[in-house]
């Protein structure tokens, strides 16, 4: 198990690499001077000069990704941001808390309402209750995340009044963005253990169950949902990393200081190396919640296990 | 939707049965018949909308839907319905031409990973696991940042953060077909791989292709509101779905409908490609019928 859990850590790098270097030249290619963009319009000649000596600009791009990578791992410096001059992590270090509480609060609630409905609506399929989850369900999945938050705003804290629409203090601020976020993954998760559970149901092994004459509570709970978690952990690990990115508009609507914010308040100022790294965090977040998919696989599944020992 | 599924789409019989099976699933035709609508408007925006979409008039400016203005005005007097149907243009030209996009690149690179294999095979997944590992919306965000705001920025910055999706599906499709005797007749009559996998391969793939690209013309047309939502993408005055919404927000706690028909009209186009898409997955690809 040690073995694997080291082979899917080392297999990781190159990936990191990669997303870092896509990153990177994404940077270097966006049009307009980093030390203009700095030093504003009136600053002179000598200093531009002076600032791009200084912060490596007239290196060949290779040398100056080469000194970009081995700042992150030494230093875990990625830059920093052209207007406030801070250094970009120590922004978005301070930003992730909120994003990390949002998208938890969203996976929960998905997880929590999903599997139940998931597994209600794969043993009652094709009646109506099937058939309205599963429409609700495409619904969900239609639903531009911008839009519903506006119209959750309009109605909650508009017209009603129970929810703040801003800020991020206390928990009531958290219902409005959570439901705003978590519909997406609800749908996914409700249709993978919908369809995941009624390819389970049919299998030899729960007739054996149901013959001995277990308890249907039983056959559905261990003996069929068990069997069909596999594929949903892996999209509630895919969920947790879009939710991530998903956040970006969401914190936007409701004011919410994480880092998707962070990251537009940084374009609509072409604060460029914030942008980036933005998405540099969130790509390598995405990457380590799908090593914990993989690891958590092998833990549920016996098979995947023996295969390592 | 698994990559090792390559269902055939036989001669024009074969079309005509996909037709019929397609026809027996309500849900499949509603999303088809809305988006033959949509169509219709982008086609004939300038004969059917009642206003020009451009035209300001600041006397009218705020009005609430009425027989004049069905949708109401916005806050410079303009039409919204009109703005509505001007709208369906540049949103079903982003979802066209950005999966056009990803099709052909995606097509390009695994049809080369799924017939070569081997190394070459190695280092295009690779590559693509590397983008694949960039949640697809930060990655139009990284690239239309990069690029800079406006229409065609947009699509390219959508298509290419789809790309590596195609390239998956189409390289499964590739490397179940590559060993079939038709591949192999072809080679031995001395068929150059690049006639092979154009003339023989590809349209043999094709069920997966035109079902992820339905799907997929609805995911770029969310992305690119989205973008365009955080001020990336269409810039005013075009009437941008997204971008009205965007533009409706300050006005939303008197003006509510400013906000509602554009997300409305975002809405009910993703669910019909949505049940197009899930009906055409249901006829085209039978190992996923359940």
């Amino acid at each position: 198990m040690l073995k694997y859990i080291v082979k899917r850590i080392f297999s990781l790098i190159p990936v990191l690499l990669g997303v870092a270097f896509i990153v990177f030249t994404l940077l270097y290619l966006t049009p307009g001077d980093p030390a203009r963009i700095v030093l504003g319009e009136q600053a002179t000649e000598e200093a531009l000069a002076e600032f791009r000596e200084k912060e490596g600009l007239n290196d060949p791009f290779l040398v100056q990704f080469g000194n970009y990578v081995w700042k992150a791992v030494t230093k875990g410096d990625i830059g920093r941001s052209y207007m406030t001059r801070r250094s970009v992590a120590n922004e978005i270090m301070s930003a992730f808390p909120s994003t990390l509480k949002l998208a938890l609060s969203c996976v929960i609630a998905a997880v929590l309402l999903g599997i139940p409905i998931g597994i209600l609506s794969a043993i009652r399929q094709n009646t109506l209750f099937d058939n309205i989850t599963r429409f609700l369900a495409i619904v969900g999945l239609s639903m531009p995340v911008f839009w519903q938050g506006v119209l959750l705003i309009l109605l909650f804290s508009v017209k009603l009044r129970w929810f703040p629409a801003s800020g991020f203090d206390t928990w009531a601020t958290l219902v409005l963005p959570t439901l705003t976020l978590a519909c997406n993954p609800l749908a996914v998760i409700t249709r993978m253990t919908r369809s995941s559970m009624l390819e389970v149901v049919r299998q030899d092994y729960i007739r054996t169950a149901r013959a001995k004459g277990q308890t249907e509570q039983i056959v559905i709970w261990r003996h069929a949902l068990g069997n069909a978690l596999i594929p949903i952990v892996t999209v509630i690990g895919l969920q947790f990393g879009s939710l991530l990115a998903g956040a970006v508009l969401t914190e936007s609507i409701f004011s919410i200081p994480g880092v998707g914010r962070l990251m537009v308040d940084a374009i609509k100022m072409r604060d460029y190396p914030v942008v980036q790294g933005g998405v540099l965090f969130i790509a390598v977040a995405f990457s380590f919640v799908n090593l914990m998919v993989d690891l958590l696989y092998a833990w549920i599944d016996p098979r995947i296990r023996a295969q390592y020992r | 939707m698994s990559g090792n599924t390559a269902p055939r789409m036989k001669s024009e019989a074969g079309l005509l049965d996909i037709w019929r099976r397609l026809r027996k699933n309500p849900l499949a035709m509603f999303g088809l018949f809305i988006v033959v609508l949509l169509i219709f408007f982008a086609i004939t925006a300038d004969v059917i909308a009642p206003y020009k979409y451009y035209e300001q008039n600041l006397i009218n400016s705020f009005q609430s839907p009425s027989k004049e203005h069905l949708f109401g005005t916005d806050e410079f007097g303009r039409d919204i319905l009109s703005r509505i149907i001007h709208g369906s243009r540049i949103s079903l030209q982003v979802g066209l031409i950005a999966v056009g996009i990803s099709v052909i690149f995606g097509g390009f690179f695994g049809a080369v990973a799924g017939y070569y294999g081997g190394r070459i095979d190695n280092l295009i997944m690779r590559g693509m696991d590397i983008l694949l590992s960039i949640p697809s919306i930060l990655l139009a965000i990284a690239i239309a940042a990069s690029l800079g705001p406006g229409l065609y920025n947009m699509m390219v910055a959508v298509g290419i953060s789809t790309t590596p999706q195609y390239a998956r599906i189409i390289r499964g499709s590739v490397l179940s077909l590559r060993g079939q005797e038709f591949v192999e007749a072809a080679k031995a009559v001395g068929s150059s791989d690049t006639r092979i996998i154009m003339k023989h391969i590809l349209p043999n793939c094709l069920a997966p292709i035109i079902v992820q690209s339905t799907l997929g013309v609805a995911s770029a047309i969310l992305t690119a509101a989205g973008l365009s939502f955080i001020g990336l993408g269409i810039q005013p005055p075009t009437p941008e779905w997204g971008a009205m919404l965007s533009g409706g927000r300050e006005y939303i706690r008197d003006y509510a409908y400013m906000t509602v028909f554009p997300g409305l009209a975002i809405m009910i186009t993703i669910l019909a490609l949505n049940f197009l898409g899930d009906g055409l997955r249901d006829v085209l690809d039978p190992k996923l019928k359940r």
